[in-house]
């Protein structure tokens, strides 16, 4: 039952990560995703050491505020302070970062989060889950509870907003011009990647979320013509590197989290391998 | 206290991990100033993240920590970072920051793949591994700062030999082409020196934040000079002061990871210069503004004298306070700052309490800012044939900021006009006394 | 202006400035109804700026822009734009039919599946612009001509009364270059206006029933015959304008603003 419960958390992280991230690269947004990704570690400590518990509402808040005010930081760096773009985001987020990990080391034994756990989140030990809840007789994790709600409104936001996203990922100026609130569109898209981040965090660490970001719907990309498909086939990359990861951990005693964003990376080099071989026979 | 023993530089141990900090805050600083000037921050990123499988990897095949292997290890994988990232980009509809985001993820996961089946392993030598991924000062020792001159030293002499071709290089990259550089090589040469400052830098910084090391320096020194040398040796400084910071921490609080402490002394430092910055600080920029804010002012004021006195053909007479703020949207504070200031220099004088009168000197700059407002205007009416109603708002921009160069172009264009649209006469420098 | 064909667009006094250089200085002209009208001018003549400001995408420094007297906002489902073929990624994942239909998309509501209505008009604009062979094809397949094909269909499935093209025979072929043309005709035989920005002098005489000529100043504003002069052509490509490209340099340098403020 143990797997049962590592593969579905790493499913879902998977596939809230993936259906976000489509749009992410397809906006040339990859590396402010990992810009975020790093910036919520601040404010995760700060909410974690004021509230006393992981994954709890203040946290989840903590870490929003903290994800947008990167993106605020970044802008006010580039747009003020006349700073070029690409050394914006790189100062941004690891001061953010640093930070967050001074925090953690300061208050080491105090709290119930290590420098491990940054990098490697929590999911071999989610069967350790102290907090389990029991429901039909079954003990239930308590990161499913978090990652299970935050998956459904992942969907809900890209469902809703799918023609939405579309067009402005597509032709932001043309919506613009038929007067499309971009703006508004954006920042929420900014909010659900802060949000999937921290509620990934816990489960796989605040750096290997970018691999479950980025390298499922880019595997995706690569093979599929339409933006549907590509989300439905990004969502199946990234179970099926929570499935394989699990066993690849397993099998050399590793890092779960770390193997899962391994097995995407083998899968997505391996599509772009057999690309490149195809076209070398056509 | 801690800190006076770390200053006193007692223990040797202290003196090798300050030695060697500085020395590799400043080498990754001065190689950071090309990749911050290539715009490639985000790649120094990548690369920092990926030398992790290296240094994994030579650890397992030669069961040591000795740092020329690690140095090894991290240089190719890094390496092959750059190279991967690249090879996507060009063959695959994928672009740039994608790839680069894919490369860093993938790398660094099989780092952490590897560094925990090596963390399982129970390998006595393993302790300590993990702080390459946060970087620990304390650690170095003095085999590592051997280590880190002699790459320093190659990396200074090739940052010397070709120091010319990097900077064609890197300001316009299709000019050096044009004169026969060979780029391809200029770009391999930049690609290993941000992979061996990398390498360097994450035994103080860790993996996670060392491109922070790589690009902070340089976007803090970009604020305070526009020269590449100067660049240079500040982003030198700020790099070691942060190195020399970091080994102070690592000595007081031992438990604590040194990168982030170093990354905040880099922040801070880079914020203060985009703040402070002589070059294009924001202070400097709100400074220039308010200057030119003033000198439209005083302009404005001399405007209004010469106006009141080609009214009553006489441009020398003291006007009252109350006669001056009528003519313009001035409040009373700004009306008397602007004449103090034309007072200083001569060009207004307090003949009583409320009265003030342009001198002859004061006369002759009114007069020419009049020229240069009607001659603007005609230029616009004959020239690009726009209405005379609407050439006024314009003429009021451009007569603060035209040079004495592009004026004399406007007088030559326009010889010999004596009134502008509105039939107001141009007045005439030449036939005014001195 | 012609007596019978009213005002449509009204730029009034127009100012826009970009990374601190005016790249429209001080721009005043109206334009009439049922149409084709060119903008024109020389390279980095703010003729796209212009036409974006009059989309609204661009802060302006100073004046304003009305369309049928209103301003934009209370008029845009009446109005089109065509942007660049360049300012989007072909490699985007999607097919013929869906970016077309990406044109509709204020007239949606999310929960709605495309309507028969709007699935007609998707069609027929294809049908118009002769794309709909290529109705199902990703469009990352498509030919130069093709992807400006497309955009049009996207444009016209919005059934606007006024369309704004952004350099619409920019690389495209001969064929298509003369498709797009008998398009626009029929457009305005229809009383649609159209308003292109254009960078190819030689043809502008042909295409264009009015013209307005740029250079970052308006130099004339016309029927095609009064613009197009041996006179206002010097005055827009001559280099006369140099005193005037050097003053804006110098703003851009000294980092000044182009009003007082």
């Amino acid at each position: 039952m143990n797997g049962f419960w590592i593969i579905l958390v790493g499913s879902l992280v998977a596939c809230s990560c993936a259906l976000l991230g489509a749009f992410l690269i397809l906006r040339r947004m990859a590396m402010v995703g990992d810009a975020i990704a790093h910036a919520v570690l601040p404010g995760i400590v700060i909410a974690f050491l004021i509230s006393g518990s992981r994954a709890s509402l203040p946290v989840l808040i903590g870490a929003a505020i903290t994800g947008m005010l990167t993106t605020v930081l970044i802008e006010l760096l580039n747009k003020k302070g006349g700073l070029q773009e690409d050394a914006s985001i790189g100062i941004s987020f690891t001061f953010l970062f640093a930070i967050g990990v001074i925090l953690i080391s300061a208050f080491t034994g105090h709290v119930d989060l290590d420098q491990d756990c940054v990098l490697n989140g929590q999911i071999d030990y989610l069967p350790l889950d102290i907090g389990s809840i029991v429901f039909l007789g079954q003990s239930i994790p308590r990161s499913v509870w978090t990652i299970l709600p935050t998956f459904l409104i992942i969907l809900g936001f890209v469902g809703i907003g799918f023609k939405g996203l579309r067009l402005t990922t597509f032709d932001n100026e043309f919506a613009a011009a038929i007067g499309v609130n971009v703006a508004l569109l954006h920042y929420l898209l900014m909010g659900a990647v802060s949000l999937t981040t921290v509620v990934s965090f816990e489960a796989v660490g605040a750096i290997l979320v970018v691999a479950f970001l980025v390298i499922p719907p880019s595997a995706a990309y690569l093979v599929t013509h339409k933006l549907k498909p590509m989300l439905v086939l990004s969502c199946v990359i990234g179970i099926l590197s929570a499935v394989g990861g699990y066993y690849l951990a397993v099998f050399l005693d590793s890092s779960t989290a770390a193997c899962m964003a391994v097995v995407s990376g083998l899968i997505f080099f391996s599509i772009f391998v057999f690309g490149k071989i195809k076209s070398v026979f056509n | 206290m801690a800190i006076f023993e770390f200053l006193s530089f007692d223990d040797p141990g202290t003196q090798i991990v300050t030695i060697g900090t500085v020395i590799l805050g400043a080498v990754a600083s001065i190689i950071g100033c090309f990749t911050f000037l290539q715009k490639r921050a985000l790649i120094g990123d990548a690369i920092s993240h990926s030398v992790l499988p290296g240094i994994c990897l030579a650890f397992i095949l030669s069961g040591t920590k000795n740092p020329y292997y690690m140095l090894i290890g991290a240089f190719i994988s890094g390496w092959l970072s750059v190279i991967l990232s690249d090879w996507i980009t060009r063959t695959s509809k994928i672009k740039a920051d994608t790839s680069i985001a894919i490369v860093l993820s993938f790398f660094f996961a099989i780092g952490m793949m590897m560094l925990s089946i090596i963390q399982h392993s129970g390998n006595v030598n393993q302790a300590g591994l993990h702080h390459f991924l946060f970087g620990k000062a304390a650690a170095i020792i003095k085999e590592d700062v051997v280590m880190f001159l002699y790459v320093a030293a190659i990396a200074l002499v090739i940052i010397i030999v070709y120091f010319r071709a990097f900077k064609l290089y890197i300001f316009d990259i299709e000019f050096a082409k044009s004169i026969g550089l060979p780029v391809k090589w200029l770009d391999f040469l930049l690609t290993t020196l941000a992979v061996l400052a990398i390498a360097l830098g994450i035994r103080a910084v860790g993996v996670v934040m060392m491109s922070a090391l790589l690009i902070g320096p340089a976007a803090a020194a970009s604020f305070w000079t526009g020269n590449l040398k100067k660049m240079l040796l500040i982003s030198a400084i700020v790099g070691s002061l942060a190195g020399f910071f970091g080994a102070m921490i690592s000595y007081m609080r031992p438990q604590m990871p040194t990168g982030p402490w170093i990354i905040i002394v880099l922040s801070v430092i880079a914020f203060t210069s985009i703040v402070m910055g002589t070059e294009k600080g924001v202070l400097h920029k709100w400074r220039k503004r308010q200057a030119f804010k003033n000198k439209v002012l005083r302009e404005n004021i001399l405007k209004i004298f010469y106006h009141l006195g080609e009214n009553q053909e006489d441009f020398l007479q003291p006007r009252t306070l109350q006669e001056l703020i009528e003519r313009r949207a001035y409040n009373k504070n700004e009306i008397l700052k602007g004449l103090n200031q034309l007072k200083s220099k001569h060009w207004v004088d307090q003949t009583e309490s409320n009265h003030w009168a342009l001198t002859k000197q004061g006369n002759i700059e009114s007069a020419k800012l009049i020229r240069l407002h009607r001659l603007w205007e005609v230029y616009l009416s004959e020239h690009l044939n726009i209405a005379a109603d609407h050439v006024h708002d314009d003429a009021e921009a451009i007569e603060h900021i035209l040079t004495p160069k592009l004026q004399a172009r406007l007088e030559s264009v326009l010889k010999g006009r004596t009134t502008d649209p509105h039939d107001k006469a141009i007045p005439n420098l030449n036939k005014m006394d001195k | 202006m012609g007596i019978n064909s009213k005002r449509i667009i009204e730029v009034h006094d127009l100012t826009i400035s970009y990374h601190k250089k005016p790249a429209l200085w001080n721009v005043d002209f109206d334009l009439p109804e049922g149409k084709i009208i060119g903008i024109i001018g020389p390279n980095g003549a703010g003729k796209s700026t212009l036409l974006k400001a009059i989309m609204g995408l661009l802060p302006m420094a100073s004046g304003y822009i009305k369309i049928y007297d209103q301003p934009l906002e209370e008029i845009r489902n009446k109005v089109s734009y065509v942007p660049q073929r360049g300012s989007v990624d072909w490699d985007f994942p999607a097919n013929v039919r869906e970016v077309v239909t990406m044109g509709l998309y204020k007239q949606q509501k999310w929960y709605e599946r495309t309507s028969q209505k709007d699935k007609e008009n998707v069609e027929s604009a294809l049908e118009k612009v002769g794309m709909l062979p290529f109705a199902n094809r990703h469009i990352s397949q498509l030919s130069g001509g093709q992807q400006q094909r497309v955009f049009l269909a996207r444009a016209m499935a919005q059934n606007a009364d006024l369309y704004l093209m952004d350099e619409p025979f920019a690389g495209v072929d001969a064929s298509t270059e003369s498709s797009i043309l008998d398009l626009l005709g029929a457009m305005r035989d229809e009383g649609k206006t159209i308003v292109v920005v254009h960078h190819d002098l030689q043809t502008a005489k042909d295409y264009f029933d009015h013209i307005v000529l740029l250079n970052t100043r308006l130099i004339a504003v016309g029927p095609t015959n009064e613009v197009l002069t041996p006179q206002h052509l010097q005055d827009a490509y001559g280099g006369k304008l140099t005193l005037l490209q050097e003053v804006g340099e110098l703003l851009q340098k000294e980092n000044i603003p182009t009003r007082e403020g």
